[in-house]
């Protein structure tokens, strides 16, 4: 198997799991009072995951409209760094960037950054996009329309597949030293600010985990052209 | 949830998306590229561990760290992706059953 089909592979799976999640918000949006046009609305144009949870969470639980869509936001900030961390792949598309922009959410960024080269990168953000954005939307009616009669969706482990899947994700950010301070620094900052801060703000506080990462030695040669082998630790 | 509530929403989704993207063009400075290259692991470790213990503003210990567990060792030992996802959550639902 080539590593072009096995990318193609893996973003049309990532999108079929990300599907049966959903369902849960199709269930959880039809519950806190919205109708499919709005809940196809909200998978169709907000399409981030976790900001879209977190809205009719708020509004489930009676919250205001305005802090709904406040906590949203924070949740929805992080977009802005992968879109970052991504400019330089999209950038080659031109124009397309602008409409291609809708698509930078977690998984399409995991997606594309563990491939290891650039042609197949670009390809994995485009490929895991329109997966995952066929099948959210999918998902998002199926859970309206057909919710009640799937029953719980905790029951088939569904809330596993998302941290699972960037688990599989991680091994190459976790091959450099640096990678490894970021990942366990962030992963630390985040734990530690769930009782303290608001829904959304620890996965930015996470971001500060970089700090500490580039002084690490071996972020340096990351930039070396000539490529010199990394040494396994610092 | 109003109309307008969602329609600002997803203007505001979408205008951080684009905002990074068209930003992310013009970062040169080589610490400020390294920065921007170890978003990724910093953020997705934070990710695996909010959504395995965050429950609402709280820390939890439930089934799902079962399948935490499960998925980072079929990812040691090379299960593919698909595997790892299923695997985990295959643990997790058994993991509720006994529970």
């Amino acid at each position: 198997m080539t590593a072009t089909s096995t990318h193609r592979r893996d973003s049309v799976a990532l999108g079929a799991a990300v599907g049966l999640v959903a369902i849960t918000f199709g269930v959880l949006a039809s519950t806190a009072g919205l109708s499919l046009a709005k809940a196809m609305a909200m998978s169709l144009l907000v399409f981030t995951g976790a900001s879209q949870f977190a809205a009719v969470g708020v509004i489930s639980s009676g919250g205001s409209p305005v802090s709904a869509v406040a906590g949203a936001l924070l949740l929805a900030a992080r977009n802005s760094l992968y879109g970052m961390r991504l400019s330089e792949r999209l950038a080659r598309h031109g124009w397309k960037r602008i409409p291609g922009a809708h698509w930078v959410i977690d998984e399409t960024t995991a997606m594309s950054v563990a491939q290891d080269d650039d042609v197949a990168a670009t390809e994995a953000f485009w490929w895991t996009g329109a997966a995952l954005f066929t099948f959210w939307n999918l998902g998002t009616a199926v859970g309206v329309l057909v919710g009640d009669a799937i029953g719980d969706p905790e029951i088939y482990g569904l809330d596993a597949a998302f941290p699972a899947s960037f688990v599989a994700l991680l091994g190459p950010h976790l091959s450099t030293a640096p990678g490894r301070v970021a990942g366990l620094i962030g992963a630390s900052i985040a734990i530690v600010a769930v009782p303290f801060t608001p829904a959304g703000a620890p996965i930015l506080l996470a971001a500060l985990a970089i700090i500490p990462a580039l002084l690490m030695p071996a972020a340096i040669e990351t930039t070396d052209p000539a490529g010199s082998p990394a040494e396994g630790t610092a | 949830m109003s109309w307008t509530a969602i329609l600002v929403l997803a203007a505001g989704a979408y205008g951080f998306k684009l905002a990074g993207v068209l930003v992310g063009t013009r970062i040169e400075h080589p610490l400020l590229r390294r920065s921007v290259s170890l978003i990724p692991p910093a953020l997705f470790c934070a990710l695996i561990v909010l959504q395995t213990f965050e429950s609402d503003t709280d820390l939890v210990l439930d089934a799902r760290a079962v399948g935490l567990l499960v998925a980072l060792v079929a990812s040691w030992r090379k299960v593919p992706f698909v595997g790892v996802i299923v695997l985990a959550m295959a643990a997790t639902a058994l993991a509720r059953v006994i529970a």
